[in-house]
């Protein structure tokens, strides 16, 4: 994974609460055994005018004009802002995979969906929780500026405005280590072998029925 | 020792490792795989040159992808069949048991794994796949996971997790003749919402959930991550032990003793503190009916369809205006006089064998309303299939105008050819209701199975109290 930077970034509003991950990316796309290909179609049934199917050129697909992505101004955006409990619903990777090719590092909510927020992380991805009073603000600012650019600072935990006020944001300890360092959970994990081994040893010693054979 | 909730004990005893910080390795004893999630996770590990850390803990089968009729013949979509085929492919090269289309255990991964066996009470289970949360009914810590933790539970039998918090909801009361598991999921969702339990494992409780099946207890867990918990839990009772008993891989002799004994601990202590406490009396609840695009839009089949008028704030009221217009439907117009298009009974929310029992017995002798150009009947599993077979159940259902179907997720999620056409209007015993979930434009309303067959003979909702 690559590490996580300091960046400046364009800040697209979504206004919508419980965004699920079928809107994120819909069925038609999980078939694909791949990991990239779906930043064409992030948010497909909003972001177009006809039915989206898996290899479809998008370049020349009617795009509708009432959706916030499809404004010029937010064509580079980095940073999606939104409502609560974003990525509710399905635990398809498949969302945070779009979201990250499309090209957002960071969203921005006052809650999001448990697996969906864990799979932020394990695709570079921070998703930044802050308070109801804090985010309707920034969607204040970004409607005023349009576009509204915000600094991601994730080692100071901060988010620069442009005039230079700062807001905190809280993050797990952990998570942000493997962020910023671009670290591989499973090459952190299999250096506790050793430690797996002997608790999965002792575990079905104690209850045989659990290593039955499937 | 203090008193523990059953999650703590869940939970401590599969702990490998736990960090100062609160981190926890957490040791998986089962994962289900699936097509959809698990391709990338398999290409994953050979990139790396891993092996699963113990195949047999791992249970396959193939669900989302695969067509309900002429299943002889294929699948048609050429990338869904390369898909369903990835997976057998990647289930051989690595030693991992899989139920491929043809085999009667086929079917949707959480209805086979309790039926198998291959959920038993004190596991911590896990699957690329939301309704994971349908495993808790049998006292097992189960969830779903994305596909980098798929990878992560197949390279190291283990996850990298912070615990939730508990959260209990006692169902008091009694629930009414005809007012279903289905039902109560529904409303507990309307109550707290679809991210009321975010962050939580709830654990269902109290006389009724003791009352219910194990098969009705399997929809209400498997509906806990539409009220946005991970996971759903119930304690173990007999009904639990007599349920696994004899099951393909329920263990046997001695080890079956042992088992019992182990699972009859399985519930939270008396005094265990819970971070939120619900209490809940069903004894005036009615038929529960969906009537916009989160589960959480929910109302009783004798209400009106809600007015945004009466939102508690901006954001809400523009989501309900939204929700109507999706929906095609108008505030204030009584539920009951929406006209269907489909019925779908099916998904692993509702395609048990008692599932079936209940709509077939409401459906013998009547016809399907006219105005219903499609009524789909999907079991969740071969075995279940089979089970109706030899009940007759089929006979009934088609003998009404029902399409009685080969298992899998099937028009639940619309990834093979069974779906809704645009604007079409459909009585659903899934779990979603989300726009576009069963076809683009398609319009679902979210029902228990005897509301949906009751539907499908009158060609619109109906109270099935009444029916």
């Amino acid at each position: 994974m690559d590490q996580f930077t300091k960046f400046t970034g364009v800040v697209c509003p979504l206004e919508r609460a419980n965004v699920d991950t079928d809107a994120i990316i819909p069925k038609q796309f999980l078939k694909s055994i791949y990991r990239t290909g779906f930043g064409p179609y992030l948010f497909d049934a909003w972001r177009y005018l006809d039915v989206g199917e898996p290899g479809k050129d998008c370049s020349t697909r009617p795009l509708n004009p009432e959706f916030i992505l499809n404004d010029p101004i937010y064509q580079q955006a980095q940073i999606l802002l939104t409502r609560d409990n974003f990525g509710c619903g399905s635990s398809r990777e498949h969302a945070p995979w779009a979201l990250a090719d499309y090209g957002f590092k960071v969203l921005i909510a006052p809650s999001f969906a448990d697996i969906f927020f864990n799979n932020c992380f394990k695709n570079g991805i921070l998703p930044i929780i802050l308070p109801n009073s804090v985010v309707t603000d920034l969607f204040t600012s970004a409607v005023e500026l349009a576009p509204l650019t915000l600094t991601v600072d994730l080692q100071n935990q901060q988010l620069l405005m442009p005039q230079g006020a700062i807001i905190q944001f809280p993050v797990d300890e952990f998570r942000k280590r493997c962020l910023l360092e671009g670290l591989d959970d499973i090459d952190l994990t299999l250096r506790q072998r050793a430690v797996i081994s002997s608790y999965e040893q002792q575990h079905h010693q104690q209850a045989p029925w659990l290593c039955g054979q499937v | 020792m203090s008193p523990q909730t059953l999650y703590d004990k869940l939970w401590n005893s599969h702990i490998v490792r736990a960090d100062a910080d609160g981190t926890a390795l957490l040791y998986i004893d089962r994962h289900l795989v699936h097509e959809v999630t698990s391709p990338q996770a398999f290409e994953g590990l050979r990139l790396a040159n891993r092996k699963p850390w113990r195949a047999s803990a791992n249970l396959a089968t193939a669900d989302h992808n695969v067509p309900t009729t002429k299943i002889e013949l294929g699948i048609a979509d050429p990338i869904a069949k390369l898909q369903v085929e990835t997976l057998a492919a990647n289930c051989r090269a690595t030693g991992i048991t899989a139920f491929n289309m043809g085999d009667v255990r086929q079917g949707i991964v959480h209805v086979i794994g309790p039926e198998q066996g291959a959920t038993l009470p004190g596991m911590t289970i896990v699957c690329g796949d939301s309704h994971t949360s349908t495993h808790g009914a049998l006292g097992a810590l189960a969830f779903g996971i994305g596909t980098s933790e798929v990878e992560h539970v197949l390279a190291t039998q283990c996850l990298i997790q912070k615990k939730s918090k508990a959260m209990r909801i006692t169902v008091t009361g009694k629930l009414q003749d005809r007012v279903t598991a289905k039902d109560l999921a529904l409303a507990i969702i309307g109550r707290i919402g679809t991210a009321g339990g975010t962050g939580y494992v709830i654990e269902f409780a109290g006389p009724v959930i003791e009352n219910l099946s194990i098969e009705s207890r399997l929809t209400l867990c498997n509906m806990a991550i539409e009220a946005g918990a991970r996971s759903g839990l119930i304690a173990v009772d007999t009904k639990t032990i007599d349920y696994v008993r004899g099951r393909p891989l329920a263990p046997t002799g001695v080890n079956w003793d042992r088992a019992v004994a182990s699972w009859q601990t399985l519930h939270s202590d008396p005094d265990a503190v819970f971070d939120q406490e619900l209490t809940l009396d069903v004894t005036t609840l009615a038929p529960q009916v969906t009537w916009g695009t989160s589960p959480e839009m929910v109302i009783a089949i004798d209400e009106v369809i809600p007015d945004p008028l009466a939102a508690s704030n901006p954001t809400q009221a523009a989501g309900m205006a939204r929700a109507l217009e999706y929906m095609g439907i108008t505030a204030n117009v009584p539920i009951a006089e929406l006209q269907l298009d489909k019925v779908f009974i099916g998904s692993c929310t509702n395609s048990r064998i008692e599932d079936l029992r209940a709509a077939a017995a409401l459906v013998q002798g009547r016809k399907v309303a006219a105005n219903i150009r499609l009524a789909l009947v999907v079991p969740g599993s071969g075995l279940v299939k089979h089970q109706a077979e030899q009940e007759g159940l089929h006979q009934i259902f088609t003998a009404a105008g029902f399409e009685w179907r080969a298992p899998g997720c099937s028009m639940c999620l619309a990834m093979n050819a069974d779906r809704l056409e645009r604007g079409e209007r459909c009585a659903s015993t899934s779990n979603r209701n989300f726009e576009g979930r069963q076809g683009a434009g398609g319009r679902t309303h979210l029902v228990s199975p005897i509301m949906a067959a009751a539907a499908a003979i009158a060609g619109h909702f109906v109270d099935v109290r009444k029916f």
